[in-house]
């Protein structure tokens, strides 16, 4: 059974065409990666997918579906006075979890319990990261949508977090749905691929959907990207 | 020459209810500059002139039509706010400057003085029970809507996967700030309400590390402004609202004295 169904999916911002005519289906506990240039709508797309926006066609996601989301940008100041805590117990208490519940949403992302009392503004960008996420597992979510987790944060934060998405995928058989720039990670963790570009989408196993023809469609440029097939 | 418990009561009475009115400013205002809406504080309590001139012109108490043109106002900038999606601020400063220019076209001379600095003089039982009582709803909203307000804060998707109804909890933020503006008009008046609302909340933002210390800190600058304000204008047999405020502004140069620890 499916986790979600989206069908000619369209999406208009302000009176402009930002997605058109999208269709996938994805099966439950997959990691979907949404790829494409800056602007091809990857954030509207997870946007319009958690109810956020106004939009044409159906999304029809599985009747006992939880959504966790982790934004890209985040509209608040990094200096407020707030700490991990005052972050966690939030959510939490929206969500009814427990100080428990906390600490092991704290612990799938990898991060001590000191964290609850640093201040937001002394976390690295991948600590934030990662209470982003535990503050997403707060709700007990069985599909995750994140929109570029990686941005702005250094190669191990990276690889740190995405060996924490991949175990969270595995342990809670949780879908994953991921905006993402790297290829690699793509083709090391997606089972599926979105591709979104200036001139239609296209969707399937990676290996099977990012061919060279179809990545300069996409990207409107050739890329120098290689899969290395060991198999 | 000695008081008399008559003088004393209803002195007392206003200090503790100005107190009230600090507490609820002191909690407003931290997650109002939390939401940057640090410049919008003003303009909004400027709403409330044209309504006390209206109040004026049909002899009623003059809190019940700033209060009304408040409220009011509250529900225009949310409702323009979503369906223009531009800054808060930018609405807010818009509409607010005209609200100004007409309240002071229709209220004139001492009233006008009163309603943009705050009235000296005895509170009436309405006015004791609406202070009483608005004071409770605006400190009851904030600590029960907290959670929401924070999650809210770091990302209205987020709050919306949360199940939390976030047109809804916007409706009631500006409604409890413009309820706010509306409890302190008696005392500091239109011009200078605003002020309570944001000084206290930005010398706590400057120290505080948590949220916890933010709210404390925040409500405990705004209520000894507030007190100490209150009790030096009727030492002085003036207007509270330009002493209060001055406090609050002592207090706010004095903590950039002070290094902010990071």
């Amino acid at each position: 059974m499916n986790a979600l169904e989206v069908k000619d999916l369209g999406v208009r911002l302000g009176g402009t065409e930002v997605l058109r005519e999208i269709t996938f289906s994805l099966p439950r506990a997959s990691c979907l990666a949404v790829i494409g240039p800056n602007g091809a709508g990857k954030t509207v797309l997870l946007r319009a997918l958690i109810g956020a926006l106004p939009h044409t066609g159906t999304i029809a996601w599985a009747a006992d579906t939880v959504l966790g989301y982790v934004p890209q940008k985040l509209d608040m100041e990094r200096d407020l006075p707030l700490n991990g805590r005052d972050f966690l117990r939030a959510r939490a208490a929206l969500a009814g979890s427990s100080r428990e519940m906390q600490l092991e949403a704290l612990r799938s992302v990898g991060l001590a319990e000191e964290i609850l009392s640093t201040p937001i503004g002394n976390m690295s960008g991948g600590q934030f990261q990662r209470l982003l996420i535990a503050f997403a597992l707060l709700g007990r979510p069985n599909v995750l949508l994140l929109d570029e987790p990686a941005a702005g944060i250094d190669a191990p934060g990276q690889e740190q977090l995405n060996e924490v998405l991949h175990t969270l995928q595995d342990s809670r058989a949780m879908t994953v749905l991921l905006v993402s720039h790297d290829l690699s990670v793509v083709y090391s963790h997606a089972d599926y691929v979105l591709c979104l570009g200036r001139h239609g989408s296209c969707f399937g196993p990676p290996r099977a959907a990012l061919t060279a023809e179809r990545l300069y469609e996409v990207y409107g440029q050739p890329l120098g990207f290689h899969v290395h097939d060991h198999s | 020459m000695s008081t008399t418990i008559h003088e004393v009561g209803p002195a007392l009475g206003s200090l503790a209810l100005s107190g009230l009115m600090a507490v609820a400013a002191g909690l407003m205002g931290s997650f109002a500059v939390m939401r940057r809406m640090v410049l919008a504080a003003d303009p909004i309590s400027h709403i409330a002139l044209p309504g006390i001139g209206i109040a004026l012109i049909l002899r009623i108490n003059p809190l019940w039509g700033a209060l009304g043109l408040l409220l009011l106002g509250a529900v225009l900038i949310w409702a323009v706010e979503r369906r223009v999606r531009i800054a808060t601020e930018a609405v807010i400063g818009v509409t607010f400057a005209v609200a100004l220019a007409i309240g002071s076209i229709i209220t004139s001379g001492e009233e006008l003085i009163d309603a943009l600095l705050g009235a000296p003089g005895t509170l009436t039982v309405p006015e004791v029970a609406f202070g009483i009582g608005g004071s409770l709803l605006v400190i009851a909203f904030v600590l029960r809507a907290r959670n929401a307000l924070i999650v809210r804060l770091v990302s209205p998707e987020i709050a919306l996967t949360a199940a939390v109804n976030v047109a809804r909890l916007d409706l009631y933020f500006l409604l409890a700030f413009a309820l706010t503006v509306g409890l302190g008009l008696r005392f500091l008046g239109v011009l200078l309400m605003g002020s309570l609302i944001i000084i206290p909340a930005a010398i706590a933002r400057r120290y505080a590390r948590s949220l916890g210390t933010m709210l404390s800190i925040s409500v405990a600058t705004a209520v000894c402004s507030t007190i100490a304000g209150a009790y030096v204008a009727s030492l002085a047999g003036r207007p509270s609202g330009p002493f209060i405020v001055m406090v609050a502004g002592g207090l706010f140069f004095l903590s950039l004295l002070r290094r902010r620890e990071s």
